[in-house]
């Protein structure tokens, strides 16, 4: 779906990204993991146009990202940044904004625009925060509306930077579950995640990053078994069968 | 701007708080062209303003009251409005026309028009406008530059401020006349003002506000944060320009007839972001409306409590305003909201 090719990006005078090559499949939960301050964010910005690249490739289905205005990548991936603002609005109002990408001038939004932010906000399990206004929630109920807002963008690819920090255990695996039913249907869902535990248990494949370069991309099973994980992050994973699957814990 | 959270009402509260600042609106108006040093009946008023009235009480009607209080609600919204975008735009909950140079910025360009050209009083909002332009472009490009620290971005624009400041002081010294009545102007006020000098302002602000409430989604979606916003498809870059360019004409359209009235740019916005939340399109509405309402009470005052001498109606809305913030800000402290 986007396809990146030997990308570099950075800001003014800072190279952060070199020769960065992956691929954001359909159907598929992508971890990208790494230290602080290796790319990762960086990699999702580019990955979506909000940084402009400085070389490389960067495609969409095929067609060149520069191709595209700002409205037509808004319709095809939804990003969550690492930083969130809490303006004082109703979650409603909030999640409805993930329908601007669909509205012409002078944007007003209809009753279809409103059903599918109720279905969004449902389908978080924030349906009854509709009405309340922001500032009132909880770390963890802002997050879920900040991913009814991506659904409501109604993309096939959904970026998400760092989406459980802040939140507790349990609403940490609400949210890897909901990544993994969106990636069933058929959406490519990439996430930035810190928690390595966390992501090998949930995600289809996992790219390790190091000093802006990709250290290695495979599926959990096999970037448990090598030693980069290890090396890049300076700990060591293991790994138990369960009935309900694989875990991973750190040694 | 999380310090200034509320528990923002319903949609039904929010109409109905604009229901009730409209009707205020209406009662201060029709107190406003009754009242004053020589008192006449709303019924009169009425009459004069239908061209059926006395001959005396019309002519106080029509041309000392009306002016007056279109100047009021004009200023009063225009101001506010300005001050939501800006906010909003800047994301700082500090910044308002007057704090960050706009105002400065749109009188020096006035006083420098009615210098050049004293016949030019027709001007003088296209002038008002390009000063006030130049102010927030100066603000938007240190902001940029400073990487939009807010506590950068206040000092900037109060440099900004004073500069335009001496600017004015430099020219009114050497072409006395340039502004008559230049303490009026500086304080503000909405004194000897005719309709024919209101109507250019008159169009620039009702045309502002219209676009700008046009645009109350992006405004809102620039309030989830610049990433969030573009993310979402909106050219965030041009869109931060034309909005603070609509601020600049709403408070260069101001500044043209009604002088350096400042708080009410800063105090009005801030009082509705409390009463209606956050969300721009009934916060430009209310703040427009509560704007005009509080510089037609201010102005009402001004007349009336010292009549029949008068305070100007910068110094009434200080005077008032200010402790009246400062309430809020007390309030807030506690941990108590409105």
């Amino acid at each position: 779906m986007i396809e990146m090719k030997d990308l570099r990006a950075g800001y003014p005078g800072r190279t952060v990204l070199e020769r960065v090559s992956l691929d954001f499949r359909p159907g598929e939960v992508l971890a990208i993991l790494g230290p602080n301050g290796c790319g990762k964010s960086t990699l999702l910005r580019t990955a979506n146009g909000l940084l402009p690249k400085t070389g490389g490739e960067v495609l969409m289905d095929g067609v060149p990202l520069t191709r595209f205005t700002a409205r037509e990548i808004a319709r095809m991936v939804a990003y969550l940044p690492q930083s969130r603002a809490v303006p004082s609005i109703t979650a409603e109002r909030m999640v409805l904004h993930g329908r601007f990408p669909y509205l012409s001038y002078p944007r007003r939004y209809g009753r279809e625009d409103r059903e599918l932010v109720k279905k969004a906000l449902d389908r978080v399990g924030a349906g009854d925060l509709a009405r309340r206004s922001l500032p009132e929630l909880s770390g963890g109920q802002r997050q879920k509306v900040y991913l009814a807002l991506a659904l409501a963008q109604d993309t096939p690819v959904i970026l998400m930077d760092e989406p459980t920090t802040y939140l507790d255990v349990s609403c940490q695996m609400e949210v890897m579950d909901l990544a993994r039913r969106l990636a069933e249907e058929g959406r490519a869902v990439v996430m930035v995640l810190h928690d390595l535990t966390l992501a090998l248990r949930y995600a289809h494949r996992a790219a390790l990053l190091h000093e802006g370069r990709v250290r290695r991309v495979g599926t959990p099973e096999e970037l448990c078994a090598g030693t980069d994980l290890e090396e890049v992050m300076g700990v060591s994973l293991g790994r138990i069968e369960t009935e309900d699957g694989r875990r991973y814990f750190y040694r | 701007m999380n310090s200034w959270r509320i528990s923002s009402v319903g949609r039904k509260g929010q109409a109905g708080l604009i229901a009730l600042l409209g009707l205020l609106v209406v009662l201060t108006s029709v107190g406003s062209l009754a009242l004053g040093a020589a008192p006449i009946p709303p019924g009169e008023v009425i009459a004069a303003l239908l061209g059926r009235g006395g001959v005396t009480q019309t002519a106080i009607v029509l041309y000392a009251r009306l002016p007056r209080l279109c100047g009021c609600l004009l200023a009063g919204a225009a101001l506010a409005c300005a001050g939501v975008i800006i906010q909003g735009v800047l994301n700082n909950p500090l910044a308002a026309p007057n704090i960050i140079g706009v105002n400065s910025g749109a009188g020096l360009a006035t006083a420098i028009c009615c210098a050049a050209a004293p016949g030019a009083v027709r001007w003088t909002p296209a002038a008002a406008f390009l000063g006030a332009l130049a102010g927030v472009l100066l603000v938007l490009f240190i902001s940029e530059r400073a990487g939009a620290a807010r506590i950068t971005l206040v000092l900037a624009g109060v440099a900004i401020s004073s500069m335009f400041g001496a600017g004015i002081d430099a020219v009114v010294t050497f072409v006395p006349d340039a502004l008559s009545g230049y303490t009026d102007f500086r304080i503000g006020g909405v004194k000897n003002l005719s309709m024919a000098r209101l109507a250019p302002a008159f169009w620039v602000i009702v045309i502002a506000l219209v676009i700008a409430l046009s645009l109350s989604n992006e405004l809102d979606l620039l309030l989830l944060g610049r990433e969030t916003a573009q993310s979402l498809g909106l050219p965030a870059k041009w869109l931060r320009l034309a909005l603070l360019m609509l601020a600049a004409a709403l408070a260069g359209a101001a500044v043209s007839f009604a002088g350096l009235l400042g708080f009410v740019g800063l105090l009005t916005p801030h009082i509705m972001r409390r009463l209606v939340g956050e969300e721009s399109f009934p916060l430009l509405l209310s703040s427009a409306l509560g704007g005009g309402l509080l510089l037609t009470v201010c102005d009402l005052a001004a007349r009336l409590i010292f009549a029949p001498f008068e305070l100007p109606l910068g110094v009434m809305l200080s005077l008032t305003g200010g402790p009246f913030f400062l309430w809020l800000l007390l309030r807030q402290r506690r941990g108590g909201g409105v």
